[in-house]
């Protein structure tokens, strides 16, 4: 047991993100990039906001176009999401990198980092700020694939769609869950722009 | 059919962003030349990133409809027979109910009562042409379901017919076949799985409302389905036909999936 906790303890072999980490991680860019501006593309077909996306940030050049992409990357996200999660519960990662989280050491590293001092000298540790991040996301994506499901299959998953308030409810949560993951990516983006290394490590490992 | 993206950008910037790096580079010192480096690296990452999506050739487009074909058979799979779509009180009947075609509402065809004849053909026993009095003389249900466009809006109608299946058994189709197709008086078409043609919702819809369908809304004769998108409920339907060739449609053939179903 102790054997194990050590092989996956960071700082014994230098490793920030195993491999299995590292491939998740781009697929799901590949994926997430695909996904947004193609759903951008089908919401512009039938915009329920008052604003249509510009054409320019979409995917897939006509409403028939986008959905294909937007259908196979489907597939993409949700088998490389379950992948992550898998390999993340079996492995421990995710109880070890994301717990505990608490809301007071949340606020404090909240107030550090609007003070621009929380600290990024170790990668293989998140902070709150980034514990509660990462947890968002994970959880918005399964919101997003939840509610993508019910505007796919309406009619086969009655309970889910009830759950989300119906067809027309579960259009709007897609579209919230997405801006959500899009307003994470930025947030995630720039802070790679700001700690350069973090990308390094995405890549290297290390 | 998907839209060519510029994906040079990336490429032709390089050279000229190693020359500027080198020069920026000359008259940096030691630790910020690394930090700028390394900026630029993770920029580069990022083109990276986007360039997944910029990918852009007639082999994708291939891979994509591949996909799109391998998404019909899981969701015939998903497909359930027994489930049945939402229904929902006169209240909530959208008004007006849109109208909805590949063509817009001044070409909206009129097709005459009196010689109107249904065709049947392919894997069916009876291939007798029906007139509108002999299909409003069979058993007529109703319904009032959630119609939902491929775009993404829905709306609720009330409609009236004879249920699909009830009508395949009495033109004695072959119930194993794959395929129903659709001819429409508009020159659509389009073709649904057995499964869904067999659905208890699936109505050969006769009324919109309690009274004989509109020319809008697909007179004589539409077919119904709340398990499909609105493309797969062809209007004016002239022409029914039951086959084990899979035979298209008029937006599935430019690239909507053609299974088509919630």
């Amino acid at each position: 047991m102790r054997r194990m906790e050590r092989k996956f303890m960071a700082n014994d072999t230098g490793l920030v993100h195993p491999l299995w980490v590292r491939i998740t991680h781009w697929i799901n860019a590949c994926a997430v990039v695909i996904l947004v501006m193609s759903g951008w593309r089908i919401y512009n077909a039938s915009p329920f906001f008052g604003f249509a996306i510009p054409g320019q940030a979409t995917l897939g050049g006509w409403l028939g176009g986008a959905i294909l992409w937007h259908f196979a990357a489907m597939w993409v996200l949700v088998g490389n999401g379950l992948l992550y999660l898998v390999c993340s519960l079996i492995s421990g990662r995710l109880q070890r990198k994301f717990f505990p989280l608490s809301l007071r050491a949340l606020w404090a590293d909240l107030l550090a980092a609007g003070q621009g001092k929380l600290s990024h000298a170790e990668l293989s540790h998140y902070n709150m700020v980034q514990r509660a991040a990462y947890l968002f996301v994970m959880l918005d994506s399964v919101l997003l694939v939840l509610s993508g499901l019910v505007l796919w299959k309406s009619v086969q998953y009655p309970i889910l769609r009830e759950l989300l308030g119906g067809y027309e409810a579960a259009r709007r949560v897609h579209f919230v869950a997405m801006s959500g993951l899009v307003i994470f990516t930025g947030i995630h983006l720039g802070m790679v722009a700001v700690v350069p290394r973090t990308l390094l490590a995405m890549i290297r490992g290390r | 059919m998907i839209k060519k993206t510029p994906q040079q950008i990336a490429m032709d910037g390089e050279p000229l962003l190693k020359d500027v790096l080198k020069d920026v580079g000359r008259h940096l010192d030691q630790p910020m030349r690394r930090a700028f480096l390394q900026r630029s690296l993770s920029l580069g990452g990022l083109s990276l990133l986007s360039g997944c999506a910029i990918v852009d050739e007639s082999s994708v487009e291939k891979a994509l409809l591949k996909v799109s074909r391998f998404n019909d058979k899981v969701q015939a799979w998903l497909f359930d027979p027994n489930r049945l779509a939402p229904t929902y009180p006169d209240s909530m009947i959208t008004r007006p109910f849109p109208f909805n075609a590949y063509y817009g509402e001044d070409e909206i065809r009129e097709v005459a009562e009196d010689s109107y004849r249904l065709e049947v053909t392919g894997l069916v026993a009876d291939q007798h042409a029906w007139t509108l009095a002999e299909l409003r003389a069979m058993p007529q249900a109703d319904q009032v379901t959630r119609h939902i466009c491929v775009e993404g809006w829905s709306a609720i109608g009330k409609w009236g017919g004879v249920p699909f299946a009830s009508f395949l058994r009495r033109i004695g189709a072959d119930l194993g076949a794959k395929y129903v197709g659709f001819k429409c008086a508009d020159d659509y078409y389009t073709s649904i799985d057995m499964a869904t043609a067999l659905h208890p919702q699936t109505l050969l819809a006769l009324t919109y409302d309690g009274q004989p369908l509109p020319p809008r809304y697909g007179f004589p004769m539409k077919l119904r389905m709340p398990t499909k998108l609105g493309y797969k409920n062809p209007k004016h339907i002239q022409a029914i036909f039951v086959t084990n060739t899979y035979p298209g449609g008029y937006w599935e053939d430019q690239g909507y999936n053609w299974f088509g179903g919630s």
